[in-house]
């Protein structure tokens, strides 16, 4: 059993190393803001969750558990309300998203 | 196994700043540090774990949410100029 979690924990914490690092490379490779948008998601939801599982396995049930619980749902319930209003802002203040092809159709409206 | 997960995020919070650095517009700035501050949650957890002292996930708690309190106050403040006026400076205020 603690052979178990051992194994579950690790391969947590690994992939979400991975998952975390894949998004940090797209926030600064992508060639714009709202592109940008989508790979800081990625760490906020997906990778966020896999480390925090990751802790909540070696921590198992007790009162860390909870503490490690009650982060991951400040997380969920803030970061989306954050990028959505970053976006708003974004748009609020003229920020165009970088179109390649059929921009008549945007810019039409 | 904890070791390896941090060296993972501080290389993460390396491309951020870099990001922060770099960004061309306001909002790729405050994005950058958005992630920053979600990625710190992340690394004093981890630390906490790596250290054997859980009580830093307290710290981690607390970061999260002026995380985002800050998140959302530098961006009003960026798109309406100030960070609101008070109910007494109203014209239509009255007790």
């Amino acid at each position: 059993m603690n052979l178990l979690t051992d194994i579950l924990g690790w391969t947590c914490l690994l992939a979400g190393g991975f998952v975390i690092i894949t998004g940090a490379i797209g926030l600064l490779r992508l060639p714009d803001f709202y592109t940008r948008l989508h790979a800081a998601g990625v760490i906020d939801t997906l990778g966020c969750m896999l480390i925090i599982l990751g802790l909540l396995f070696q921590a198992g049930l007790s009162f860390t558990g909870i503490k490690l619980c009650l982060i991951i749902v400040f997380i969920l319930f803030t970061t989306p309300t954050a990028a959505h209003a970053l976006a708003k802002a974004a748009l609020h203040g003229n920020l165009k998203p970088l179109v390649t092809g059929g921009g008549e159709q945007l810019s039409r409206n | 196994m904890f070791a390896a997960a941090t060296v993972a995020i501080l290389a993460a919070m390396l491309i951020t700043l870099c990001r922060a650095l770099l960004g061309p517009t306001i909002y790729d700035r405050i994005l950058a540090v958005n992630v920053f501050g979600t990625i710190t949650v992340l690394f004093i957890s981890l630390f906490g774990f790596l250290t054997d002292r859980p009580e830093f996930l307290d710290i981690a708690l607390v970061y999260a949410l002026i995380n985002f309190i800050a998140t959302v106050a530098v961006l009003k403040f960026f798109e309406y100029g100030d960070m609101g006026r008070s109910a007494y400076d109203r014209d239509d205020f009255d007790l």
